[in-house]
């Protein structure tokens, strides 16, 4: 079964832009997928379509099969939505708004207070639950949303850029909690711009550009087409000029004591780390120098420019 | 639990949220029109009034207080849904009930309940207030509290219709200002249209809130300028048409959905 199902779905706003170009889209009950794209690539307005707070212009989006031109209500019922931007009433506690959002879906009260008692604990929110939200960090409104979309249990979570502005340590403590959220059963759609993020969380991604899905398929299978991948190494002895080593590697000298080596998908870091000792030369460490899936973000997106 | 004491459950919380949110900063939204009205009766009732003499044979005081009270209603359950839906839209925390599964209907019933508590606790706290100055005995009580409940809900009908179209707080506050005002100073509220010549009293007769005034001051004195039952016919008829305008403006989105 879906979570999602999205076909031939286009969105065409009033000035005339064409913000989805009829994408075809398909998550997996229980999966934690990644939608990802540049600014203004459409995945705004796919989830606010998904979400029904913008009007599609044609096409189709089920939810747990149910269809929103048929069972809105259901479709909704199913959903959970921590938007970008915070949309709560800010005058309100945050047990108000917590317990409202509740009420909305019909939740009885009972259940409401256990429910919150339980999320703003799990989010470190339950001392605040008399504090109006206007007095919240940046993180506790974050941590407040997620709250807030989780009152009624739903099957679906869209999650759209949940950690932005989040300190690193809030962050990792979120995707804990995300981790935990999708192992009891809820289907999860991540939207973020750290793709360090998307790459350890998700199991498949739909890159989405200029209106149109360009990449679909599970993250481990994207990985897999890097090419190449761009490591820093940092040595022990000082070296003025470059090793010269056997196979395709392309190296490059930063310093005297760091080499910016590529390794292509044939070769591996053994065959290089051999070479280098041969010659005398320890690493220290090394680092990747960009995010692997970042890596394959930026080149998926400048062929689509290319090829637009 | 079946689906229809879901909705109940949702339109207990937004007409509960809605009744907290006004009555929380009751200093500005109980208060003022409570002591503005208490002014006419003391201005326009004790001091002015008592040089006009009688209207329709009765004090002037008597036959103003009907018509200021109803005055407070209209206003007041107006103002409040009028700002409480376009600030909902301007801080987008009306995007926690688009996505919620609650029909249309049943949000714009929570918003209009909250619009017709304000206007009615105005409205009783007004009538209170006027008792000090007046002691009319009321002619209907049952025709009192249903026009009263009735203006409250056409008034907060409108007052959404505006909040959905509102793109800035000016906007909230133009048609109380230029249409809302102007309509509720000229329907009768400080005199008889019998005063006007016969061809302003025409022209009055296409004022709806000639009718609400008037049906109410029959339920408080038993005179009115206008047939009771056109002058309850055409409130119904504005609360139906109304109504509609709500439903086609939320099941469109218009101006809350892109």
């Amino acid at each position: 079964m879906y979570a999602l199902e999205i076909s031939q779905l286009r969105k065409v706003y009033q000035n005339g832009f064409e913000a989805l170009k009829g994408i075809d889209l398909k998550v997996s009950k229980g999966d934690f997928f990644a939608l990802l794209g540049p600014n203004g690539a459409g995945k705004s307005t796919c989830i606010g379509i998904i979400s029904s707070l913008i009007n599609k212009t044609s096409g189709r989006v089920k939810i747990f099969e149910h269809d929103q031109d048929i069972a809105l209500i259901q479709a909704k019922s199913k959903l959970g939505m921590v938007p970008q931007e915070f949309n709560f009433n800010i005058f309100e506690p945050v047990g108000e708004i917590i317990a409202n959002q509740g009420g909305y879906y019909g939740v009885a009260s009972a259940d409401v207070k256990k429910r919150s008692e339980f999320y703003l604990k799990q989010l470190g929110l339950w001392d605040k639950r008399y504090v109006q939200a206007r007095d919240l960090s940046g993180g506790m409104k974050r941590r407040l949303m997620i709250a807030r979309a989780l009152i009624h249990k739903p099957e679906l979570l869209i999650l759209d850029e949940p950690t932005a502005g989040v300190d690193i340590e809030l962050r990792r403590s979120m995707w804990t909690f995300m981790r935990e959220i999708n192992s009891q059963g809820t289907t999860i759609i991540l939207t973020t711009h750290y793709l360090e993020e998307a790459e350890q969380m998700c199991r498949n991604i739909a890159i989405i550009d200029q209106g149109n899905i360009i990449q679909n398929s599970s993250m481990k299978k994207l990985l897999s087409s890097l090419n190449s991948e761009t490591f820093v190494l940092y040595l022990r002895q000082t070296i003025t000029e470059l090793p010269a080593v056997k196979g395709s590697f392309i190296l490059r000298l930063i310093d005297e004591h760091t080499l910016e080596v590529d390794i292509p998908k044939d070769q591996t870091m053994n065959e290089l780390i051999l070479q280098l000792d041969a010659m005398g030369l320890q690493i220290d460490s090394m680092r990747n120098k960009v995010n692997r899936l970042e890596e394959l973000f930026v080149s998926l997106i400048n062929r689509n420019n290319k090829a637009s | 639990m079946s689906q229809l004491h879901k909705y109940w459950i949702a339109y207990i919380t937004i007409a509960r949220k809605e009744v907290l949110r006004f009555s929380r900063i009751w200093v500005q939204t109980i208060v003022p029109p409570v002591i503005t009205m208490a002014l006419y009766f003391i201005i326009f009732g004790n001091l002015i009034g008592s040089r006009i003499g009688d209207m329709d044979g009765m004090s002037y005081i008597d036959f103003i207080m009907p018509g200021l009270i109803m005055m407070a209603i209209i206003t007041n359950s107006y103002a409040n849904v009028v700002s409480s839906f376009y600030g909902a839209k301007f801080s987008r925390h009306i995007e926690e009930m688009l996505v919620s599964p609650i029909p249309n209907v049943v949000i714009l019933l929570g918003f209009l309940t909250g619009g017709v508590a304000r206007g009615l606790t105005v409205g009783i706290a007004v009538t209170l207030v006027s008792q000090f100055f007046t002691s009319i005995s009321v002619h209907n009580i049952f025709l009192v509290f249903s026009v009263g409940l009735l203006t409250a809900l056409l008034f907060s009908l409108a007052g959404l219709i505006n909040g959905v179209y509102a793109k800035s707080f000016d906007d909230v506050s133009i048609i109380p200002t230029f249409v809302l005002t102007p309509l509720t100073y000229l329907g009768g509220i400080f005199y008889s249209i019998q005063l006007l010549p016969p061809f302003w009293q025409q022209v009055s007769l296409v004022n709806p809130i000639l009718y609400m005034v008037n049906s109410f001051r029959y339920g408080f004195l038993g005179v009115s300028d206008i047939d009771l039952s056109l002058a309850l016919g055409v409130i119904l008829i504005f609360i139906i048409i109304l109504f509609s305008i709500c439903m086609i403006l939320l099941n469109r989105g218009t101006g809350i959905r892109d």
